[in-house]
């Protein structure tokens, strides 16, 4: 064959092993199709364990109760038993080292997450006690007038919520 | 010059050659006729949401977001909460303001640039919540477009997303027929619900399982037929999403109403 046919051929010769070696050395070892076939298992494995060691936050309102032994019972007992601890408390992290003291949501915000009355047909959140969040005691703390362990203000027992795990 | 015997050879070659299709020359592998068969594995990880039980109260979304460094702030989240409002009049109001990370906190239903659409209580047929995640489904259309392999299902049946991989086309984003996947505000590549595949590795629940006060949410194994959830994914009366879809999704929804999308 002619020269001009040689030369460009050699380029693209060239192109392709640059491609070929750039790819040995760019694409990690683990990368292949694994156990999932083709379609759904091609990936890299050692991202499997990149998700595995993510830390975990939330621990449990049972860790909880080792130190908080006092409050926890107090906490059962009472309507909001069902809620976990680090629904308002936060997260747990690795407390007590880190954080050494957790930050506390009293805002009434969270609170009207259930109790801002929507009584709604075929819902449960009917059901529990609901206020209207813009005539209910504006400007104050929920936490001001209800524990938030033992919410029920004595004397009115009687709209005790029946609420089921 | 090419006689009439010669071409009647040669294109018989040819037809034939063309005929074969390319899978004829790929090697046998047992291995993988095996994983294809029975994947042999003794977990499958899938998801029941009890929409009867849920309240909007969004701890779910608020948990899910602080566990897995999703941004609070931001509309991003790998799980949401939708409410739905049926009137007496047949009309239905769908919205999920910021995702739900604050609870639904009042009867005003966003309908987006039509503004807020209060419904009076006597207009309500009914009204529900309905818990969104990722289906982790078992024909996941996110992977089979996915054109670098950074996003896979693994051998316990979860979706996951290689972040180091990912390039961020999108083309996840715009194939998942349920919208569960996002652009991560941080990392800038694809993300979604992985059952907090860090948690259930390690024997605990999702952080929105732990967080659901009426056990609305519950995550078990398929493979294990004495698990609780297996028993009212078999015994009860579930459905899925989008079942027409084919992604065969294995989040399991108690009490769905016709109007849940």
């Amino acid at each position: 064959m002619k020269n001009h046919v040689w030369r460009p051929l050699y380029v693209a010769i060239c192109i392709v092993v640059i491609v070929l070696l750039a790819r040995t050395v760019l694409v990690p070892k683990d990368y292949g199709t694994h156990e999932q076939g083709y379609m759904y298992g091609t990936h890299r494995k050692g991202s499997i364990d990149d998700w595995k060691s993510m830390t975990v936050k939330y621990k449990g309102s049972e860790t909880c109760k080792e130190c908080h032994s006092d409050r926890f019972a107090e906490h059962a007992s009472g309507a909001h038993a069902v809620i976990s601890c680090e629904n308002c408390h936060g997260p747990r992290g690795e407390h007590p080292e880190n954080p050494p003291k957790l930050v506390i949501d009293k805002s009434r915000a969270l609170c009207i997450r259930c109790h801002a009355k929507l009584p709604y047909p075929g819902s449960p959140r009917g059901s529990l006690p609901g206020i209207d969040p813009e005539t209910h005691n504006t400007g104050l703390d929920c936490v001001t007038c209800h524990s938030p362990h033992k919410p029920q203000i004595p004397g009115f027992e009687d709209s005790k919520p029946e609420v089921k795990k | 010059m090419i006689n009439r015997r010669e071409f009647c050879k040669k294109a018989m070659v040819m037809a034939g050659g063309i005929a074969l299709p390319l899978s004829a020359f790929q090697l046998f592998d047992p291995k993988s006729l095996h994983a294809e068969k029975n994947d042999g594995n003794s977990t499958r990880w899938i998801f029941l949401v009890d929409t009867h039980k849920c309240v909007g109260c969004g701890f779910c979304v608020k948990a899910c977001k602080s566990e897995n460094e999703v941004p609070f702030e931001t509309n991003a989240s790998r799980t949401w909460v939708e409410r739905y409002v049926v009137t007496l009049d047949g009309h239905t109001y769908i919205d999920s303001p910021k995702e739900a990370r604050n609870g639904f906190t009042s009867t005003k239903i966003d309908q987006q640039h039509h503004g807020l659409k209060d419904v009076k209580n006597e207009d309500i047929a009914k009204g529900f919540f309905v818990p969104k995640l990722c289906n982790q489904c078992d024909k996941p259309s996110c992977v089979q477009v996915c054109p670098v392999g950074a996003t896979f299902r693994t051998n316990d049946g979860v979706v996951l997303i290689d972040r180091k991989w990912c390039i961020g086309c999108g083309y996840c984003v715009q194939n998942c027929p349920y919208g569960a996947r996002f652009f991560h505000p941080v990392h800038h590549v694809a993300e979604k619900c992985n059952f907090c595949y860090h948690r259930i590795t390690k024997g605990l629940k999702t952080a929105c399982v732990d967080a659901c006060p009426f056990g609305a949410r519950k995550i078990g194994n398929l493979k294990d037929l004495s698990d609780p959830v297996t028993k009212v994914i078999m015994n009860d009366r579930v459905g899925v999403l989008k079942e027409e879809y084919g992604n065969k999704p294995q989040v399991f929804y108690l009490g769905l109403s016709k109007e849940v999308r």
